[in-house]
């Protein structure tokens, strides 16, 4: 009899032990727990962590993740509104903000991912489908430099910087933007959630992850990407022409400035001199203007009669004693 | 083979007999409640085995009581699924399996995720076999609506593990979409020149981005770097980008020879102004010095003449026509008396004849 009621007491202990484990159950951080009876919903869904206890046998928990679940888009073709056909691929985050709700509707994460491709996809479509390709490209209208702004710094003509600026003014004219990705994703983000709440699920953000060119539509990108390229050589070429010319002229300019600059020193320099040189023999000459005159004479004289004959009158002063010795005064 | 299954009924009672409680169950034979109840007398009585067990029941929990944290790591403490605290690196105790989980987290490791860089290679090598998918990774989208290849890698590390691991499912798969959305809005603002000339630019504006990002998604995790690998076009248009840069080559090759010319003009020039210059200072200086000359004998010769005014006149005079009468030609001396004296110079003959000295 005593070995009996050991027994007894083993499995007393056994079952209440197992008992015991069955109503506790624990919530991990990344947890919440919905508690059903029979597939009742009994109570408020379990959120917080921790050890948890139910009635055995009776109620059972449903596990749902607390975290933020990922959510990755089925990329696909989508016409824009200037009627390019790029390819899309989004994702977006997730979570269960309404366990019951969701216990109720979609069960389990599986068919959870599966009504996010339903309503998320389409959202996707319809905003890239009435928006430019810009507007999903940018974010922002953050001023791009086309050319390369060394290309520029080397170029000192006002005129060919001018012509420069322009054409990347209506580069950026042409790819401005009214209201730019991040606007966008919001907007889809707005169309989708609405259609989600019923589901007990909140959709955190929508993100582009890739905008691309559909395949058949990128040989013809790449074909205007090389005539623009092409175009750009050219204005490049163009620009080291007019830039060659620029130096041309300068060189033209800049060689007549120097001639033209040294001819004037130079001849004034010398107007200068020979004023001075004018002064110089006025002063010494104006002592006795007769005199001057005399010996300049004496010294034409000699200098300008060689060879030329000669008729002298016994008249003259020279040869005055040719005839006759006789003194003037006497 | 009738005598064999009979020694083999035989053996293996005997077995079971022998064997008492340990493997009771495990004979082909069901157990049955008589040898339950045996079990438990056995167990009654040798206090041997209940020691056994509950020495091994020790040992197992025992073992799940200690772990060690690496120095790159922390350990993460959860006691019935709820966060309790971090430990440190070392040797540590903890309640046993059941209760308390360590979920050991590296964070000081850095992990690197890699994005398009086998495009890179592709386009190098124009080797083929790489994925599609890696150049679609690395082809985006530029602001002028151009398409460039943009390969990077993200390195980042775990700053947070209580966020890192309860905040976010996945977390990996979550840094490589946002790495990839925040890089095509980075690139989405740029030009197809800005993506190939400013890497750098690029990264850093992309590491911020992304850091916000993940900031805001609260996945504990830190940005250690961004880096680009060769930013490229697709190989259809590399050629005509090529031709952008032979231009460039060109411009500065024809701005380099106008240079030249020039500086080979300029300077020239300039040293032939500064001679002409030279050349006029010179004469000025003769023409001045001369003309100081002149006048200086001008005044000495006028000082002496002013002391005997006649004789010299008289003598200047006479000096001159001795220097001057020998050099003449024909000399011819007239009376004054004579009236007539054409007839005897016969100048009629020298008519057409200039400077005839003979």
């Amino acid at each position: 009899m005593q070995a009996n009621k050991y027994i007894a007491i083993v499995v007393v202990l056994i079952i209440a032990g197992f008992v015991f484990l069955s109503s506790a159950y624990t919530v991990d951080e990344t947890e919440q727990v919905v508690v059903t009876q029979f597939g009742r919903v009994i109570g408020d869904p379990v959120t917080e962590p921790g050890l948890k206890f139910l009635i055995p046998f009776i109620q059972q928990a449903n596990y749902f993740p607390s975290n933020i679940q990922a959510w990755d888009g089925q990329p696909g073709q989508i016409p824009t509104l200037d009627k390019t056909y790029i390819w899309v691929d989004t994702f977006s985050r997730w979570r269960i903000v309404d366990p019951v709700a969701f216990l109720r509707t979609v069960t389990d994460t599986q068919s959870a991912l599966g009504r996010l491709d339903d309503i998320i996809n389409p959202a996707v479509r319809n905003v890239v489908t009435s928006h430019e390709l810009i507007e999903t490209v940018r974010n922002s209208n953050r001023e791009m430099t086309t050319l390369d702004q060394e290309e520029l710094d080397d170029v000192k003509s006002e005129a060919i910087k001018e012509v420069v600026e322009e054409t990347e003014e209506e580069d950026r004219r042409q790819y401005k933007i009214k209201v730019g990705r991040a606007t966008l994703t919001k907007m889809m983000l707005d169309e989708a959630q609405p259609k989600l709440e019923k589901f007990g699920i909140e959709i955190i953000d929508v993100k582009i992850k890739r905008v691309n060119y559909v395949k058949g539509v990128r040989n013809s990108v790449y074909d205007r990407m090389i005539a623009e390229r092409k175009q750009m050589a050219e204005k490049i070429r163009s620009i080291g022409q007019g830039e060659a010319r620029k130096i041309e002229g300068d060189k033209e300019r800049d060689l007549l400035e120097i001639q033209s600059g040294a001819y004037r020193k130079a001849e004034q320099i010398k107007g200068e001199a020979d004023a001075k040189a004018t002064k110089i023999y006025a002063r010494a000459f104006e002592k006795d203007a007769e005199f001057y005159t005399f010996l300049q004479s004496l010294e034409v004289y000699q200098n300008s009669l060689e060879g030329t004959d000669l008729v002298l009158s016994t008249d003259s002063e020279f040869l005055r004693y040719l005839n006759d010795f006789k003194s003037d005064s006497e | 083979m009738n005598w064999d299954w009979e020694k083999l009924q035989q053996r293996q009672k005997e077995r079971s007999r022998t064997n008492g409680s340990g493997t009771g169950g495990s004979g082909p034979r069901p157990p049955q409640v008589d040898d339950i109840i045996n079990k438990f007398k056995n167990f009654k009585f040798s206090g041997v085995w209940i020691l056994i067990v509950v020495a091994l029941l020790v040992l197992l929990a025992g073992s799940t009581m200690v772990y060690t944290v690496q120095t790159n790591e922390v350990g993460v403490i959860q006691r019935f699924g709820e966060f309790s605290k971090t430990t440190q690196s070392g040797l540590h105790f903890k309640l046993p399996a059941g209760i308390e989980k360590v979920t050991k987290v590296k964070t000081k490791r850095v992990y690197t995720e890699e994005f398009g860089l086998k495009a890179d290679e592709l386009s190098d090598s124009r080797s083929f076999g790489v994925s599609n998918d890696e150049i679609e990774v690395a082809m985006m989208l530029t602001g002028d609506l151009n398409v460039g290849l943009v390969p990077w890698i993200v390195q980042y590390r775990i700053k947070d593990p209580y966020n890192y691991l309860f905040k976010v499912a996945d977390v990996r798969q979550l840094i490589r979409d946002m790495a990839e959305a925040s890089m095509r809005l980075v690139v989405g603002d740029r030009s197809i020149n800005e993506v190939i000339s400013k890497r750098q630019e690029i990264a850093v504006a992309a590491s911020v981005r992304l850091q916000k990002d993940l900031n805001e998604a609260e996945t504990g995790i830190e940005i250690v770097t961004v880096e680009l690998g060769n930013t490229n076009v697709p190989e259809p248009v590399q050629d005509s980008f090529n031709e952008v840069n032979r231009a460039v080559q060109q411009k500065e090759e024809v701005i380099y020879n106008a240079r030249k010319d020039y500086n080979q003009v300029i300077p020239s020039a300039r040293g032939q102004a500064e001679k002409t210059i030279e050349t006029a200072k010179g004469y000025a200086i003769n023409r001045i010095n001369q003309a100081e000359g002149d006048a200086a004998r001008f005044l000495s010769r006028y000082e002496a003449y002013m002391e005997a005014k006649d004789v010299t006149r008289r003598r200047l005079y006479l000096e001159m026509m001795e220097n001057v009468l020998p050099e003449l030609g024909n000399k011819y001396i007239v009376d004054s008396q004579q009236d007539n004296l054409l007839p005897l110079l016969n100048l009629g003959l020298k008519k057409g004849v200039p400077n005839a000295g003979q």
